[in-house]
């Protein structure tokens, strides 16, 4: 089946991110295509390549990125949520001229608008919310 | 239909409202701080007792592992999954409703 996910939260708030994730694993274990996840309001923070959570803490970015690339999920960032969260990946840095390596957004993300949050409400089978 | 609630109902009126939404046979999950709504003899309990026969109760048993519960301290009868369940209830359900 044909799944995609909200995820309206950021990470370690309370623990919309982290159940995102464990669905997402668990649907792709079970067989099902994660069509799109879509990281909407703070949970575009998700997509930073810049946190450096404790070393015996879960690193969720890195969770989702390691999902992304071993899956190949499509996981999108909100562009309006992201620019006003400083979630900004190459072109976006140079438009608005942040200077050279300013670009955080992290591996297997990307940033698009909120038609690809109404393009994976009709492409799927199932639409599951995660937030606050 | 599958309704998830993720949050206390001592915190907030998610659960409350959810369940006077919830249509004969609908499926709730409760998921996160939303596993204090499975605790018996609280205010709340009353709510999901009174519902038990004509709504399909479910508990994320991690989450209620995470906040020190045991299942004994729950409502009898609820049904306790895993992330694989969730999985299961989602596709067993044509919609999904976040309380959030």
């Amino acid at each position: 089946m044909k799944i995609s996910i909200l995820v309206n939260e950021g990470p370690y708030t309370h623990q919309a991110s982290d159940s995102a994730y464990q669905f997402a694993k668990a649907a792709l274990e079970k067989g099902h295509e994660v069509f799109r996840v879509f990281f909407y309001n703070d949970g575009v923070n998700n997509g930073t390549r810049l946190t450096v959570p404790p070393q015996d803490d879960r690193n969720i970015q890195k969770n989702w990125s390691e999902l992304a690339e071993k899956h190949k999920l499509d996981l999108v960032v909100c562009i309006a949520a992201a620019q006003r969260r400083g979630i900004l990946d190459e072109g976006e840095a140079k438009r608005h001229g942040k200077g050279e390596g300013s670009a955080n957004i992290a591996p297997g993300f990307r940033i698009s608008g909120l038609g690809q949050l109404i393009e994976m409400g009709i492409e799927s089978d199932r639409l599951v919310v995660f937030g606050d | 239909m599958l309704h998830t609630v993720n949050k206390s109902p001592f915190q907030t009126n998610s659960l409350a409202s959810c369940l006077k939404h919830a249509q004969k046979g609908d499926a709730i999950l409760l998921l996160e701080d939303g596993v204090y709504g499975a605790l018996k003899g609280t205010i709340a309990s009353g709510d999901i007792w009174s519902k038990r026969v004509e709504l399909r109760f479910y508990v994320m048993s991690a989450d209620v592992a995470a906040r020190g519960l045991q299942k004994s301290q729950l409502i009898e009868g609820l049904n306790m999954i895993d992330a694989g369940g969730f999985v299961d209830l989602v596709v067993a359900h044509k919609t999904s409703q976040a309380w959030l």
